[in-house]
């Protein structure tokens, strides 16, 4: 018989091995599904990397790119730091958006007064989109992942009825999106770069939030709280009170998000904004174990990634088949991790199964 | 029907259980199985009845050799097991859950099984209520329907895991007598224990087990407490020896203090009760009569519904939780994982669970990394831990945990500290640690309420014992009035 179990720990370089053996099983299978399917294998992955990062151009794209969902991942790690599920980047992203653009649109500052105030709105924005939610949960444990997830739609769809309707750009013939930003409330572009100036918030982020969870007081009880909430009670923490905090900071993060993508890279609020960003955070968030740096450089693959998709359609290979691509190596990466800390057990005989848990419980 | 392991060798992923142990019990016979947390007792007689597979090694039934496909081929081949956590539906009656898993006609006998239930019920004494339910009934009780269930399903193997860490005194008489009855009709019954005293007394012949080995199996009139301690833990142990100092002013004030509860209305009325500094006060009782509910009233972490809470004269009863830390107020908590302990978090982050906000672990809400890891090394100096800084604490085995969870608390010489069940599930050595603790923050004059359900530990660290039943201390007992069915009388709700 089969079965699940788990294994001993196992050394860096292992797991770091495990790993790789992962993603380079999910390129051999993509390789045989595309010679399969009569395409060269070779040719699509060398496309794939161009796109990703094969010119000074293809690299600042990725770059780009990068930028929304580093910053909801950092925003959802902060949250899964406090062991609060917060899956609802996505709708705080947009509503960052929402009001960032209502200053955009309606506000004629100078830059130097606008863009400022387009941030701030993008992070209020997401926080109190992020606070609805949290309210209920801190005063009566209303299961976040259900209500986050759920303002989600609502989010999306009041950006759409705006995009529709009384933000519709009157010369667009009913296309769903605003007039274009003025100048003054786009952000600028890195000196010499592609790269929007959106870049500096995920470093100013991944730092700060590095800091505040390692060295400060404040980070150590987010880390208890999210390891045992009631050892936190026991040692007399701030428990709701942070809930309420630690929410409204991962909110405000993926609303900063959304500021920087209508402000940055589209430069006016349309349908879509975000092509899921926010749920993806939540995949980048854990591969990299809620560390800030680590999602940052997550955040770049998952980017490289998509751009290499992109690419490669462009070459003439489905789209399909290039999402299947992209599935297949986020799944080979989940697998191999999985692996680091389980086995498959092979028996001889039918024995009484245990479920892994249980049999590890038991010493 | 006879029972022989035979050099049975079971490897969980990052321990082995069991080396190579064999066992054999007869029928007839009250077979106990010694030995400390974690020597691998439990694990042998789940084999024994099948929720393990041996990866080496055979079982032995009546002469032939067995290999169990599940727990149920186990059961119909005559083993029955009496888990530590009862596996009984407490809404059913207990007619219904000894009809559980009872294979026959789909339809209940009910006058018909009634009487034999009761026929069996008086033959070895097991009195129940078969109309209860199972959730009204006692801890004592359940395990009666356990075993009832058991004899039902014509079980020639009884195997109980400790039996008698639920009961009181006078139940754990009463089952030793029913054991002793079961056996006399030919049964082989097994039971396991750390306990010296009941193995002594109830047991016919005792294996004593030691880190996954069979050590010896001897006849317990051969048998003497000091050789069998020794055999289980390795080592002679001494147990401390208290020598309160005489007590001091009041510290600790409980004025009839109201708790409401989970699933009760009030789980604590109006209790109370004075610890004065340098005193031990113990709280006896079964377990769920209101304990961990007073216990959690005074750390601050349950609601109060009326009564008064005073630390050195100061009310508490609206204080925070950091505030009666504040005020040196200690708690270890029966949950020493989870609640005491974070299992994720190093044993140097343990240890500035409740301080991590002063000088000169933090400063204007910043950490300082050595300050932490100063702390810890002292700490850990000081109680003689030698365990790993950086390595999350959930690896450490209980008693270990304990003894960093006693660190943390005991360090800054807390003004009363409450402790739930310390020892509980910890072998000799570690437990005898933990009173060595306790009585040493005693000795600097700390106010010390020790809530626990092992009388024994009680009787020898309290000065004073305050016996709890049904959300009311029924009486207090000084340490001159100390006597044992006394005690066992007032736990189970009868007048002093």
């Amino acid at each position: 018989m089969i079965r699940i179990e788990r294994r001993a720990p196992m050394s860096r370089e292992a797991a770091a091995g495990l790993r790789l053996a992962g993603v380079a099983g999910a390129l051999l299978a993509g390789a045989a599904f595309l010679s399969a399917t009569g395409h060269d294998p070779g040719q699509a992955y060398l496309d794939m990397l161009r796109g990703a990062v094969g010119s000074p151009y293809a690299a600042q794209q990725t770059a780009v790119k990068a930028i929304p969902l580093a910053l909801t991942g950092l925003g959802v790690a902060l949250a899964f730091h406090a062991g609060l599920w917060n899956i609802g980047a996505e709708g705080q992203l947009a509503m960052g958006a929402f009001l960032a653009s209502w200053a955009a649109l309606g506000l004629s500052w100078p830059a130097w007064a606008l863009l400022p105030a387009m941030g701030l709105l993008g992070l209020v924005g997401g926080g109190l989109w992020a606070l609805l939610p949290a309210v209920p949960r801190a005063l009566w444990g209303t299961n976040e992942i259900i209500t986050t997830l759920l303002l989600n739609y609502v989010a999306l769809l009041w950006v759409d009825y705006l995009v529709f309707g009384p933000w519709a750009d009157p010369s667009a013939f009913s296309f769903p999106y605003s007039r274009p930003f003025p100048d003054a409330a786009r952000l600028p572009l890195l000196p010499g770069t592609q790269v929007h100036a959106g870049a500096l918030f995920v470093v100013a982020i991944a730092a700060a939030l590095g800091f505040v969870l390692r060295r400060t007081a404040w980070g150590y009880e987010i880390r208890v709280t999210g390891h045992s909430p009631r050892a936190a009670a026991y040692a007399g923490m701030p428990v709701r009170a942070n809930v309420l905090l630690v929410m409204v900071l991962s909110g405000a993060v993926a609303g900063l998000a959304g500021m920087g993508e209508v402000s940055g890279v589209i430069g006016r609020i349309q349908q879509g904004i975000s092509p899921g960003y926010g749920y993806s955070a939540i995949i980048i968030a854990w591969l990299a174990r809620l560390s800030p740096w680590g999602t940052v450089g997550v955040a770049v693959l998952f980017a490289a990634l998509i751009n290499g998709g992109f690419a490669l359609q462009t070459s003439g290979v489905p789209a399909a088949i290039a999402s299947m691509l992209q599935a297949l190596v986020l799944f080979s990466v989940l697998v191999g991790d999985f692996f680091v800390s389980h086995r498959v057990a092979v028996r001889r005989g039918r024995a009484a199964a245990l479920p892994a848990q249980e049999a590890a419980a038991e010493p | 029907m006879d029972v022989y392991l035979q050099d049975i060798r079971k490897a969980f992923p990052e321990t082995v259980a069991l080396h190579g142990v064999s066992f054999e019990a007869r029928p007839g016979e009250v077979h106990a199985l010694l030995g400390e947390n974690g020597a691998g007792k439990t694990t042998l007689m789940n084999i024994l009845a099948g929720l393990y597979q041996p990866d080496e090694g055979s079982i032995w039934l009546g002469g032939q050799r067995r290999r169990w496909r599940s727990p149920a081929h186990a059961i119909a081949a005559g083993i029955g097991m009496v888990h530590q956590h009862f596996k009984l539906v407490p809404p059913l009656t207990v007619h219904e859950n000894l009809l559980l898993g009872v294979r026959g006609p789909l339809w209940l006998h009910r006058r018909r099984d009634a009487a034999r239930v009761a026929s069996l019920a008086r033959e070895h004494g097991l009195d129940v209520d078969p109309l209860a339910r199972v959730w009204q009934l006692s801890m004592g009780e359940r395990q009666r329907v356990e075993l009832l269930r058991l004899i039902l399903r014509d079980a020639r193997v009884l195997v109980l895991d400790e039996p008698t860490s639920v009961l009181t005194p006078q139940e754990s008489q009463a089952l030793f007598a029913t054991l002793r009855s079961l056996a006399r009709s030919g049964r082989t019954v097994v039971f396991i224990s750390h306990k010296l005293e009941e193995v002594l007394r109830a047991a016919d012949r005792i294996t004593v087990m030691r880190g996954g080995r069979a050590i010896a199996t001897l006849r317990s009139q051969d048998a003497r407490a000091a050789d069998l301690a020794a055999l289980m833990v390795g080592r002679h142990v001494t147990p401390p020896q208290p020598s309160p100092p005489p007590p001091g002013a009041p510290v600790l004030e409980v004025d009839r203090l109201t708790v409401p509860g989970d699933r009760r209305p009030l789980a604590v009325r109006e209790v109370t009760l004075t610890v004065h500094a340098g005193e031990i006060v113990g709280v006896a009782g079964v377990a769920g009569n209101g304990q961990r509910e007073l216990a959690e009233a005074l750390a601050g972490l349950r609601p109060i519904a009326s009564g008064a809470v005073r630390l050195d004269g100061r009310p508490l009863e609206r204080a925070t939780v950091r505030d009666r830390i504040e005020a040196g107020l200690a708690l270890i908590p029966e949950d020493r994982l989870d609640v005491g302990l974070v299992g994720e978090m190093t044993a140097a982050d343990n240890l500035i669970l409740k301080s991590y906000r002063q000088p000169p672990l933090s400063r204007r809400g910043v950490l300082d990394p050595r300050a932490v890891r100063a702390r810890a090394r002292a700490a850990l100096g000081r109680f003689s831990l030698a365990v790993p800084a950086e390595a999350p604490v959930r690896l450490l085995s209980g008693g270990m945990l304990q003894r960093l969870l006693l660190a943390r608390e005991l360090a800054e010489a807390p003004r009363a500290v409450v402790a739930m069940s310390p020892t509980r599930g910890l072998d000799v050595g570690a437990a005898a640690d933990v009173h060595r603790a306790l009585l040493e923050a005693q000795s600097r004059g700390t106010a010390t309420l020790l809530l626990s359900e092992d009388l024994d530990e009680l009787l020898l660290l309290a000065d004073r014992l305050a016996v709890m039943y049904d959300g009311r201390i029924s009486a207090i007992l000084k340490r001159a009035e100390f006597d044992r069915p006394r005690i066992g009388l007032l736990m189970a709700g009868g007048a002093a």
